[in-house]
């Protein structure tokens, strides 16, 4: 049954990201243009990692609530929430350290709150997550007390504008967070349980899983990666604004996983496709600009994208897709 | 082609799941005024055809004509619009709909351009008491009821859409007596009106019970269609499983027997709203059968003894000490397995595979970090399927690809592999075809010759007793008497279920 490596790394994701990337370079030559400078590489190509990192970053989190059947919209705000407490943590004279940490732990706290709102309380997932979604900002700005909070803190800054081995910051923590995510998942049966949980939560708890237990745990898991990216954030733009950090990356997200090939009504799913996906949707961002075209374009075609992959995985497109198949190669009758 | 016209028919049916040939060259034809009988074992292609007559499945090769004119439905809602009511094996209704939204979905009568909910249920009242289901709510959610009741209301659904076919894929299969005579009844009465009614059964005295003939598939294929007057019994498994099996040991009791040591006590072990408290010892090597009408409280006793739904009063001892069970996962832990009524939604996993399905449990019962790997899944995933004979084309298909009977048996296996101590089972041959179902039968019989405590739900009494070391007799959520030695026979367990005062047999 198992195939050739080669031909487990082509699939959906990968041509997409091939095509996106092909389409760049035919509108900018340029596109696969990489320099070397001051100890780092330069270029677009390197430019779509740097960025899309962020929203790899909440993907990685994303994937296994949706996996679970659920969803989480908080993940935006609680980017905001990490951001600013972080760079409160630094003005205020605490160690960057102490700063990222405590961010940390505050945007897990967020994720098990939303975890205890599904998992004890029963309320759906977009709902329960909801109510951070919006509260959170409130609590970012009471954080910040409304302004932007500017820092220099250098080893915080690096977090967002360092490099390691010439590759940016952000890109390597993406890299080593999904890394370490998907074996955490996959070498242990938490990942069996996810999907088991996400097809059928009461089979699954028939079955001896603590379902309660293994959600907060996800939720908790998205408010990680989500303080993660939004640390990221404040330290590239060296400054916290709680209004617009992480705005609508959420929807990104859950963009990415599901072109990453998670449905949404749960169950299989895979990491590495949904941080494949959040470079897709990066690459048509970089794509869009350095092509010249407004940026307003880049929404129409992200609604665009949208719409194929809903279209593509809708029940009637499925059965087009197999009807068309079975009618390949002989003439139907009617 | 003398031959009389056919209500519905199928000619040179082909279908293939990919290497698997599920039906080859099958024809099928039905009677107006006929109940045709569909037998075959488990994974024969029963499902399949159904499936392709009524347009969930489209066929590879083969044309389906109804009354002599070629037809190809779209889907089911197609075929419904053309008179043709189906019960799928695997209901399909909304769980989270009321029971009267669920009979009258998509037909609802309006008033005023608004659905008239007050009629809906009137009616839905009046159906469901042909069924001899008086008591129940027509407003309530259909997924709070029981496993038998949402199979008669998809079947009550199914008559009232019928206007020349009535498909019933294993009906029968969570119903006890009364409510297969309530269906017979209303069978009999389409069939006079004309109809042509499909049957499909594991249990061969239903068939020829109702049946007027009888088509048998066997691994895809067409064995026959035979008028039943012709055949016997025997005749009927010979068709389907191409070899005689014997039905001895049917009803033998297995009487009083040496028991192990105290294994489990449940002592004033009750749940407000659900249960009264009842107390039971169960011992190494002993299997107690559970017998009750529908609704009695069989399938909330076993809940509660595996802390689905935990008890809320009483304690419950385990060698003796008392143990906490608030969870399925606290049961597990201390040597339990449940394997429950409802497959669909309490059991299969429907889009893992086979052999995820037949370790999930023992990978819950071992937790999150010792994790089997994949050569150890599939060493336990092929122990089990072929001790149960589990027939997949590969264990990492996705279960819900399989057959009913084959489900069932990878939920067995499921609890097999955790090694229990104590394991209950609730209807656990629902929907297991005639040999596989003597191999359960062995299997139980083997595990409490092996030391295993076990508690059995069964509608079919048969079964309970060629098992049984003790039955206890469940009515209006109470255990009301318990049946040992000499009384552990059908007649007698008729009686004590029946009985409405308490004059049974009280050890
Ligand atoms: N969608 C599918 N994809 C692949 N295989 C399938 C699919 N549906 C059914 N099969 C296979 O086709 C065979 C016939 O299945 P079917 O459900 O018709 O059996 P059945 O006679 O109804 O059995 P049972 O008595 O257990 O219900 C089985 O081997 C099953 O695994
Ligand atoms: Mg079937």
């Amino acid at each position: 049954m198992r195939r050739h490596p080669l031909m487990r790394i082509l699939n959906a994701q990968t041509v997409a990201l091939a095509g996106v990337l092909l389409l760049n370079w035919f509108l900018f030559p340029g596109f696969f243009d990489i320099a070397w400078q001051d100890g780092r590489f330069f270029g677009s190509l390197i430019d779509v990692l740097n960025r899309g990192a962020p929203v790899a970053i909440l993907a990685v989190g994303m994937t296994v609530v949706i996996a679970t059947k659920g969803v989480d919209l908080s993940v935006g705000a609680v980017m905001a929430v990490a951001g600013a407490v972080a760079a409160t943590m630094v003005v205020d004279g605490y160690s960057a350290f102490t700063a990222i940490v405590v961010a940390l732990a505050v945007g897990t706290l967020c994720g098990v709150w939303n975890g205890l709102l599904v998992a004890l309380l029963d309320i759906q997932p977009i709902i329960a997550t909801l109510v951070l979604m919006v509260a959170g900002r409130g609590l970012a700005q009471l954080i910040t007390e409304g302004s932007i909070v500017t820092f220099s803190d250098p080893h915080l800054i690096f977090m967002g504008t360092g490099s390691f081995l010439g590759f940016p910051m952000a890109a390597v923590i993406a890299l080593v967070l999904m890394i370490a995510v998907t074996l955490a998942v996959r070498r242990t049966a938490i990942g069996l349980f996810i999907e088991a949980v996400g097809i059928n939560r009461s089979a699954a708890t028939f079955a001896g899983i603590r379902s309660r237990m293994l959600l907060i745990s996800v939720y908790a898991l998205s408010g990680f990666c989500a303080a993660v990216a939004g640390i990221i954030v404040a330290a590239d733009i060296r400054g916290a604004d709680a209004n617009n950090s992480g705005l609508w990356l959420e929807l990104d997200a859950i963009l990415a996983v599901v072109i990453g090939g998670t449905s949404l009504l749960g169950g299989r799913f895979s990491i590495p496709m949904a941080v494949i996906g959040a470079i897709i949707i990066q690459a048509m961002n970089t794509g869009i600009l350095v092509s010249g075209f407004p940026p307003e374009f880049n929404l129409i075609v992200k609604a665009g994208v949208i719409i194929l992959i809903l279209v593509l995985q809708s029940p009637i497109a499925q059965q087009l897709l197999i009807f068309s198949r079975r009618n390949a190669g002989k003439r139907s009758t009617p | 082609m003398a031959d009389t016209s056919y209500t519905l028919q199928a000619r040179g049916i082909c279908k293939y799941f990919g290497e698997h040939t599920a039906l080859q060259d099958i024809d099928f034809a039905l009677r107006p005024g006929e109940v045709h009988a569909l037998l075959g074992e488990n994974g024969a292609g029963k499902s399949t055809l159904i499936k392709i007559l009524t347009g969930a499945y489209h066929p590879d090769a083969g044309e389906v004509l109804l009354e002599d004119r070629p037809v190809s439905f779209r889907d089911p809602l197609h075929a419904q619009a053309h008179g043709i009511g189906t019960v799928y094996q695997e209901v399909n209704l909304l769980p989270n709909r009321s029971v009267a939204e669920n009979l009258f979905l998509g037909r609802q009568p309006t008033r005023f351009g608004m659905v008239d909910k007050r009629r809906i249920e009137r009616e839905a009242t009046e159906l469901l008491a042909r069924y001899g289901l008086d008591d129940i709510d027509p407003r309530a959610e259909l997924g709070a009821y029981s496993v038998a009741v949402q199979q008669i209301v998809a079947i009550a659904r199914a008559v009232e859409l019928s206007g020349k076919v009535l498909i019933l894929d294993e009906p029968t299969a969570s119903l006890d007596r009364n409510e297969v005579e309530k269906l017979f009844e209303v069978i009999a009465d389409l069939k006079a009106r004309g109809l042509a009614i499909v049957f499909i059964t594991h249990f061969l005295d239903q068939v020829f019970a109702i049946a007027d003939r009888v088509t048998i598939l066997r691994n895809g294929r067409l064995i026959g269609t035979e008028p039943l007057t012709e055949m016997s019994r025997t005749d009927v498994v010979r068709m389907m499983l191409g070899k005689d099996i014997s039905f001895s040991g049917g009803t033998s009791a297995v009487g009083e027997r040496e028991v192990g040591e105290l294994l489990v006590s449940f002592r004033g072990t009750g749940r407000t709203g659900s249960l009264q408290p009842f107390s039971l010892d169960i011992h190494k090597g002993e299997v107690i059968g559970v017998a009750g009408l529908l609704g009695s409280g069989r399938t909330e006793m076993a809940r509660i003894m595996f802390g689905i739904d935990p008890a809320d009063s009483g304690e419950i001892r385990l060698n003796g000490t008392p143990v906490s069970i608030q969870s399925a996962s606290d049961a597990i832990a201390h040597g339990f397995g449940f394997c429950p009524e409802d497959r669909k939604a309490d059991g299969i996993i429907g889009d893992l595979s086979v052999r995820e399905n037949i370790v999930i449990a023992l990978q819950g019962k071992l937790g999150w970090f010792r994790a089997l790997n994949r050569d150890d899944q599939l060493e336990i995933a092929g122990r089990f399927a072929e001790m149960l004979d589990i027939r997949a084309a590969s264990p990492d298909m996705p279960i819900k690809l399989l057959s009913g009977g084959n489900q069932q048996k990878v939920i067995l296996a499921r609890w097999l592999a955790t090694d229990p101590g104590f394991l209950i089972l609730d209807e656990p041959t629902r929907g297991i075809d005639v040999g596989a179902h003597a191999e359960i039968v062995r299997t139980i019989n083997r595990l409490r010759d092996d030391g295993m405590a076990l508690v059995v739900i069964s509608s079919e009494l048969d079964e309970v007793v060629a098992y049984s070391s003790r039955i206890v007799v469940m009515r209006d959520r109470e255990l009301v008497a318990e049946l040992r030695g000499e009384n552990i026979n059908p007649s007698v367990i008729v009686q004590a279920i029946a009985n409405q005062s308490d004059e049974a047999i009280a050890s």
